[in-house]
């Protein structure tokens, strides 16, 4: 009686050890990648778009998703080097990919993104 | 013998109850809310570590991504905000709710404080520590749904060894190393882990892209 108790316990505590699930997303260097944006002298705009790329083909190897806002951060970077034609391709393939954020790629892609807050 | 056994079950439960220490988080609202998408804004810093929001900011969307929300791109966001002359998280987190709203179309926004960033020396022990606190407020009705607050440091599961000298020596070593900002970036990803990961005890909940969405048990 003693020994299939203290057996069921052990069961029930390892079992809540074991609650890791497997990754919804191919995370890859993308947050290594964005922390870089911020820190400007770090890093080229191309060796970030270099590095996203790499996330992408992961992903692809993994056959796993990418995370929401790369495709976003490589329009991002697009934008800022006046690559605009790529950059609004890259705020489409986020739109596609994840609806939820469709109001705010079709603000980026508006043209009216100065002085719309305040 | 039972005496013993009584003892050793009574201290087990007492364990296991002191586990669950604060009050369970009332999750009524954020279950009313259902969001999909959370805007994560600029973090406001408290911490004399100018780099602290960046490197806390960078690290949210796998937590809250994996937890199964839609995380919009965070330096895009933040770049939208620098375009209109806003660049602190004081200034940003000053926006409204509705003109959020107008813009991002997200379903609910997440302010986040650094409280500490940093490595401290204190004679005896060095360490790097990260603290933050979250805020999710509903962007539709203005409704708070959640709030949280984690830390992490670099001292956790460091032994001590090697009597007070070996200490001293090895406050001064790990100060030298721990001012580098990877260390407080590396803490900050566990912070950031620990502060946003689903599946928590008064975490987030999970969101509608997770598997695990709508399992939590009600009450928890």
């Amino acid at each position: 009686m003693k020994q299939s108790s203290l057996i069921l316990l052990a069961a029930l505590i390892l079992s809540g050890c074991a609650s890791k699930q497997k990754p919804i997303y191919y995370w890859g260097d993308y947050q290594a990648a964005v922390y870089q944006y911020y820190q400007q002298d770090k890093s080229s705009p191309q060796e970030q778009l270099a590095s996203l790329q790499k996330t992408i083909e992961g992903a692809k190897a993994k056959n796993l998703p990418v995370p929401p806002g790369l495709h976003a951060q490589m329009g991002l970077i697009h934008s800022s080097m006046g690559n605009v034609n790529e950059a609004y391709n890259q705020f489409s393939i986020e739109k596609q990919l994840f609806p939820e954020s469709a109001p705010f790629m079709d603000f980026l892609m508006s043209n009216k993104t100065k002085g719309a807050v305040k | 013998m039972r005496q013993v056994i009584g003892l050793f079950t009574l201290g087990l439960v007492l364990t296991l109850v002191g586990c669950a220490k604060s009050t369970p988080y009332n999750y009524d609202a954020f279950r009313q809310s259902q969001p999909k998408s959370i805007l994560v804004l600029t973090p406001t810093n408290e911490s004399p570590e100018v780099d602290a929001p960046f490197s806390l900011v960078s690290q949210v969307a796998k937590p809250l991504a994996e937890a199964g929300y839609y995380v919009f791109p965070v330096a895009v966001v933040a770049e939208t905000f620098r375009q209109n002359g806003l660049n602190t998280g004081y200034d940003i987190q000053a926006v409204s709710l509705q003109k959020l709203h107008e813009i991002f179309g997200a379903d609910a926004v997440l302010y986040l404080d650094v409280k500490e960033y940093g490595s401290s020396y204190m004679v005896v022990s060095s360490e790097t520590r990260v603290t933050a606190t979250a805020k999710l407020v509903d962007l539709r009705s203005g409704q708070l749904l959640w709030t949280g607050a984690a830390t992490a440091s670099s001292n956790e599961g460091r032994s001590n060894s090697g009597g007070l000298i070996g200490m001293l020596v090895q406050a001064a070593v790990t100060q030298v190393v721990d001012s580098m900002t990877e260390r407080g970036h590396s803490v900050a990803a566990i912070t950031s882990a620990r502060l946003l990961s689903a599946g928590r005890y008064n975490g987030m909940l999970y969101g509608p892209r997770s598997p695990q969405y709508g399992t939590e048990q009600q009450g928890k």
